[in-house]
């Protein structure tokens, strides 16, 4: 009986537990209550989506920002902002007590998005998905706060770095590279890799690799080791949060890697991992995400006179 | 279920194992991946080179070493388990030693712990035997000697209890670690090296060796204690072996694959029906049912949706489910 009721909860909270990296197509839109008129430029905004946080602190609009989710880390000014819970427990009593007069909402929070509506409060509702909505989100956040100017310079600065980026790469051969975003600690067991759809895949693409898991057509799947010697990847990236992972767990964790010798990126010993939330959070540092990426995969086109490839 | 003499039984026990060894043997051929069988076996190309052979070796071989380790051992946990409460719908997990093991599987998880021999497997053992040291103090500590009644709401309690612990840990833990928690529960066989199995096998070498002797004694249990009393069996030995040695080889299974659900009911059920109910046919041929079933179940969960491996307690559950209902209709 705890099996099938383990089994439904899985299937029920899955989707949204994993959402920070993983699912779903893409929205961001902004929709307010047809009575409510909202401010041309909204002073009191609550953020519960860390990407999004970091576009408004970026564009300029951190002055606005009185409530963060208790995942912002990024920038540090974000950290002083009251903590209003995330995901799956927003506190909407501490929100409401904020007045918020505009709430940046992730997409399937349905509960906390249908009390908002009832409460009046305006919402811009988010979900992460490719690259290039990266962009599109600041732009349309911009003209929202009422910061279009400096959200339209943000996002094309963003996109002529990562354009840049793109060009040092290009020409060059792509290495068949396997995104690792989790696994089990100490083992080479649960390993989960991004796939062929969201900003993962896209980063790393427009990095110059070639995603080992592009014909999969989902954010993320779990990969058994089989999968994994048949796809025999080049490299082997690695993607963790900071924190847990200090410098001496890393040296330690990429050892496990030999029990594999017949992939190439472990006989090549190109086996990285990079405990870096720029390559985790789809906000306005994406374009330094990829660039490490693209270091990592070609670290001779980023040498001096490293230019042509 | 007129119980069958000994002697007609064992060509079912010895069909069970034939079973065994046919999805040992067959599972590493199936997979996701075609892999020519020339060059798994081709001695002339340095293993380090040979991709074939190292799925054949490192992922499926493993792999159905495992499944055959877990189904058999869970099993034969559940006879053991339905014999000692004499109550036919008890599982390996009814006294809180799978909820231990996952418990201790979350904490390893969610606070990244490092244990020697890799990770989550040992943690969630430590959590088995911390839950079998209390279920077992409880029932002993009110009553001399030992109660099953009060080891099964002990067991039941303590479950519940671990739950809940299972659930503040997950709610600690961030979204990711969560998500993988989760999935955890769902079990895994994908071993990756022989570290876990080995881990787990002296306790299971132990507890068979346990079962082995405790063929006869369950038999005369299930008359009633006082029944097997009579004829000679030292009641409190025997329902405390039974206890421990089923225990220890349930966490030890739990630590390899997680808790994989309903294989410890439903091949206990299926294989009564076929041999009847003396467990000294009922316990070998469970066990050698048991590894093949769960063998054969990890064997779709890789292949049915390949790349994309489907969670081998969802292929147990959605065969074990109905079959369950069946059972508990067909009882009243």
């Amino acid at each position: 009986m705890k099996a099938i009721l383990c089994l439904v909860a899985c299937v029920a909270i899955g989707p949204h537990v994993i959402a920070p990296y993983v699912i779903a197509p893409y929205v961001a839109r902004d929709f307010s209550p047809a009575s409510f008129q909202a401010p041309r430029r909204p002073q009191r905004i609550v953020s519960l989506v860390p990407a999004v946080t970091e576009m408004l602190f970026a564009m300029g609009a951190g002055d606005q920002v009185v409530g963060v989710s208790s995942y912002d880390r990024h920038p540090p000014e974000a950290r002083t902002r009251t903590r209003l819970g995330a995901l799956v427990d927003p506190d909407v009593e501490r929100m409401l007590a904020l007045k918020p007069d505009l709430a940046v909402v992730y997409g399937t929070q349905s509960d906390l998005i249908s009390r908002l509506e009832r409460a009046g409060v305006p919402m811009f509702s988010y979900e992460h998905a490719g690259l290039p909505d990266i962009t599109a989100t600041i732009r349309r956040l911009g003209a929202r706060v009422g910061r279009a100017d400096e959200a339209g310079r943000l996002a094309s600065r963003i996109e002529r770095d990562i354009e840049a980026i793109g060009s040092r790469v290009g020409g060059r051969l792509r290495p068949r590279t396997a995104l690792i975003i989790g696994r089990e600690p100490g083992a080479l067991r649960g390993i989960y890799a991004s796939a062929g759809l969201g900003f993962l895949h896209d980063m790393l693409e427009t990095a110059g690799g070639e995603d080992a898991f592009a014909d999969v057509g989902r954010q993320n799947l779990q990969v058994s080791i089989e999968v994994l010697l048949a796809r025999a990847p080049d490299v082997i990236l690695e993607m963790h949060p900071p924190e847990a992972w200090t410098p001496e767990r890393i040296a330690r964790e990429r050892t496990l890697w030999r029990a594999l010798p017949a992939l190439p990126a472990v006989r090549n010993d190109r086996v990285y991992i990079l405990a870096d939330d720029v390559v985790l959070v789809p906000g306005p540092r994406v374009a330094q995400g990829i660039r490490l990426i693209a270091e990592t995969l070609h670290p001779a086109a980023f040498r001096a006179g490293g230019r042509t490839p | 279920m007129t119980p069958l003499p000994l002697r007609r039984g064992l060509p079912l026990v010895a069909a069970c194992f034939l079973a065994m060894l046919a999805a040992v043997l067959a599972a590493p051929f199936l997979g996701s991946t075609p892999i020519a069988l020339g060059r798994v076996f081709d001695r002339g190309i340095p293993f380090a080179d040979n991709v074939d052979a190292q799925i054949f070796f490192i992922a499926r071989l493993p792999r159905a070493a495992a499944a055959a380790l877990v189904g058999g051992t869970l099993a034969a946990a559940g006879v053991v388990f339905q014999g000692l409460l004499r109550n036919p719908l008890a599982t390996p997990y009814t006294l809180g030693v799978s909820a231990g093991a996952s418990l201790g599987a979350m904490v390893a998880i969610t606070f990244n712990l490092m244990l020697p021999l890799g990770g989550v497997a040992p943690a969630s053992l430590l959590g088995a035997l911390l839950a079998v040291m209390v279920v077992y103090g409880l029932s002993t500590v009110r009553h001399r000697g030992f109660s099953t009644t009060v080891l099964l709401l002990a067991g039941v309690t303590l479950n519940a209890f671990f739950s809940a612990l299972i659930l503040f840990v997950q709610f600690i833990g961030d979204f990711a670690q969560t998500y993988r928690a989760l999935r955890w529960l769902m079990g895994d066989l994908d071993v990756a090296d022989y570290t876990p199995i080995l881990t787990a096998l002296p306790l299971v070498a132990a507890a068979f060796a346990v079962f082995a002797w405790l063929a006869r004694p369950l038999n005369l249990l299930s008359m009633g204690a006082d029944a097997a009393a009579t004829r000679g069996i030292d009641v409190g030995r025997a329902e405390r072996l039974a206890f421990f040695g089923a225990s220890l080889a349930t966490g030890a299974a739990v630590s390899v694959g997680g808790p994989i659900g309903f294989i410890g009911i439903i091949v206990p059920h299926l294989v009564r029906l076929l041999v009847g109910s003396d467990h000294r046919l009922v316990l070998p041929a469970s066990t050698f049912f048991g590894a093949a079933f769960l063998v054969a179940c990890d064997a779709v969960a890789r292949i049915v949706l390949a790349p994309i491996e489907l969670p081998v307690g969802i292929v147990t559950a959605v065969i074990g489910g109905p079959f369950f209902l069946w059972l508990l209709v067909r009882k009243r």
